[in-house]
């Protein structure tokens, strides 16, 4: 059904990002990139576009599943890799992991799944170096609006395609550009422990966070607007405070200012700087 | 006037002043050679927008030695630029350069800057304080930088001045996507066929492509007919030239099916911005 708060076109927006992912990589000085395929929707969207702005033989998929892993990730990751006929690697992260988890006896839940997404952030890394590729980023505008991301984890990369899409707008781009029907359909997952699906965790659907989000955050609208056209008002409240408790994952660490000059407060330049 | 013009579409390095040169240089010859006779360049199209501290590393007075090379393509074929300028004063401005037989003819300072949403001009320039068309032998051009033509002032006052082009060169971000086209080109194009109607001149824009951190310039350059309607244009995102032929013969045919400027009545304009002012108007204006 069509949305027009939220409906992309995906043939404009394609050739918006490809050429941003060929001219930011590119003023980078680099022609490759090297992306964390999670067997998800939003991986294989950036993969889809990487492979389309540099030719899949310049795109590198790396697959990291844990011994707990659903082991549907990873076949879904491989039928992306295939559909789109990139290279890939594999390298289970459980023994580099564990080595960790088992030493400092970390519990089971959040911090757990935050060390396997920063062990994730450490190989693809090392593996760019290697590869001679940039990190491309997986992350859309929903979920760092809601701040459900690791800092330093899946948030960690140099360029980022999906960034200002939310959720609703990744599936148009994903339909679009003909991925595979498994990873579409598929409910949303961190896949950090067994059973996990992202709107469990949320607490509320990403359809009902679009909705709500695009309002509040593009369209600006007022709590009683909001009220008016529908909203529960502690589901405003509830997007609104995560919105602004989760704003230190969106921006740089904060530097004291001493100088006359500070990065980040007046010493101003974009990163494309003589690029 | 009788010219051909062409619009230059370019992607800028940022604050490389000296390879963008090149790319002008590279244009203006070949602009030259297939007999146009000015070409008209993007806003800050000699350093890239986004520039915030580079303003003061990179900005060039109008006399600077760097610029000798547009000063000799000059003798050929007259050149639109933008480039953030410093003046003698040591305050910067966003302008576009006209240069001439061999010399900077005029220098229009961007009235308008644009700090708002993702734009933060006034930080890094100060605003020009005039509406001067540029008298060139070719015509007479109205210069617009970007936000200049989103207010209605300069539009009005190069409509009393008969200018025969508007000149707008601008570096517009591209936004919304929910179309087959950029929304932010669209509404571009809106506003400079009605500019183009309004002043009853033809419309050039030089509008930029490429990314500077994320953000896609729109592109979109096009020639508007003083009748309002698209001449020619570039769609779509890439680099490239247009060439278009302004003459005073489609000028006056518009201008005498709608005789705008004789109708126009500046003194009752002059009168109602004195009475917001709180001065006495030099002509009053009957009410009722």
């Amino acid at each position: 059904m069509a949305d027009p708060h939220l409906d992309i076109h995906p043939e404009l927006v394609t050739d918006i990002l490809v050429r941003f992912l060929r001219e930011e990589l590119g003023s980078a000085g680099f022609s490759r990139a090297i992306i964390g395929l999670s067997g998800g929707i939003d991986s294989a969207v950036s993969a889809a576009l990487a492979v389309r702005a540099f030719g899949p033989e310049a795109v590198l998929g790396v697959m990291m599943p844990y011994r707990t892993s659903n082991p549907d990730s990873a076949a879904h990751a491989k039928l992306v890799a295939h559909s789109l006929s990139m290279p890939t690697r594999l390298v289970d992260i459980s023994a580099m992991v564990d080595g960790y988890l088992d030493q400092e006896a970390v519990p089971e839940g959040m911090r757990r799944g935050n060390v396997m997404a920063r062990a994730r952030m450490v190989i693809l890394y090392d593996m760019s170096e290697d590869w001679r590729g940039l990190v491309i980023g997986t992350s859309n505008k929903t979920e760092m609006l809601l701040g459900y991301s690791t800092l330093f984890g899946d948030s960690a990369h140099a360029v980022n395609p999906l960034g200002d899409l939310y959720k609703h707008q990744v599936f148009q781009l994903a339909r679009h550009l003909q991925l595979p029907t498994e990873v579409i359909d598929k409910p949303p997952s961190a896949d950090l422990f067994e059973g996990q699906t992202d709107e469990d965790e949320l607490g509320f659907s990403y359809a009902d966070a679009d909705q709500l989000l695009v309002r509040l955050v593009d369209e600006r609208r007022s709590e009683a607007e909001l009220i008016e056209a529908g909203f529960q008002l502690d589901f405003i409240r509830t997007i609104a405070k995560r919105i602004i408790r989760n704003q230190y994952k969106r921006v740089p660490p904060v530097i004291a200012k001493l100088s006359h000059r500070t990065i980040g407060q007046d010493f101003r330049y974009l990163r494309d700087w003589m690029s | 006037m009788d010219l051909r013009i062409t619009v230059a579409q370019t992607n800028p390095v940022l604050g490389d002043i000296s390879k963008n040169l090149d790319d002008h240089i590279r244009l203006t010859r070949a602009a030259t050679a297939e007999g146009s006779d000015l070409i008209l360049f993007p806003e800050l199209s000699l350093s890239g927008y986004f520039l915030r501290d580079q303003v003061f590393d990179i900005a060039l007075g109008l006399d600077a030695p760097e610029l000798e090379p547009l000063r000799e393509l000059s003798c050929g074929i007259s050149i639109a630029v933008g480039l953030p300028e410093r003046s003698s004063d040591g305050r910067c401005y966003n302008t576009l350069a006209f240069f001439e037989d061999g010399k900077l003819l005029s220098a229009h300072r961007k009235v308008h800057l644009v700090s708002y949403g993702m734009f933060d001009e006034t930080r890094d320039f100060a605003p020009g304080e005039s509406w001067t068309p540029i008298e060139s032998r070719l015509g007479r051009f109205g210069p617009f930088l970007c936000e200049d033509l989103w207010h209605l002032g300069g539009q009005y006052l190069y409509a009393l001045d008969a200018v025969d082009a508007l000149l707008v060169a601008s570096s517009g971000p591209g936004r919304g996507v929910s179309g087959p086209e950029l929304e932010s080109t669209g509404v571009w194009h809106d506003l400079l066929k009605s500019a183009a109607r309004h002043t009853q001149a033809y419309a050039c824009w030089a509008n930029r492509v490429g990314f500077e951190d994320g953000v896609a310039f729109g592109g979109g350059s096009c020639i508007i007919g003083p009748d309002g309607q698209r001449m020619t244009g570039l769609d779509g995102l890439d680099e490239g030239t247009i060439s278009g032929r302004l003459a005073s013969a489609e000028l006056f045919r518009t201008r005498q099916r709608a005789p705008l400027l004789r109708d126009a009545r500046p003194s009752v304009v002059e009168s109602g911005l004195a009475l917001r002012a709180g001065r006495k108007p030099a002509v009053e204006t009957p009410r009722g």
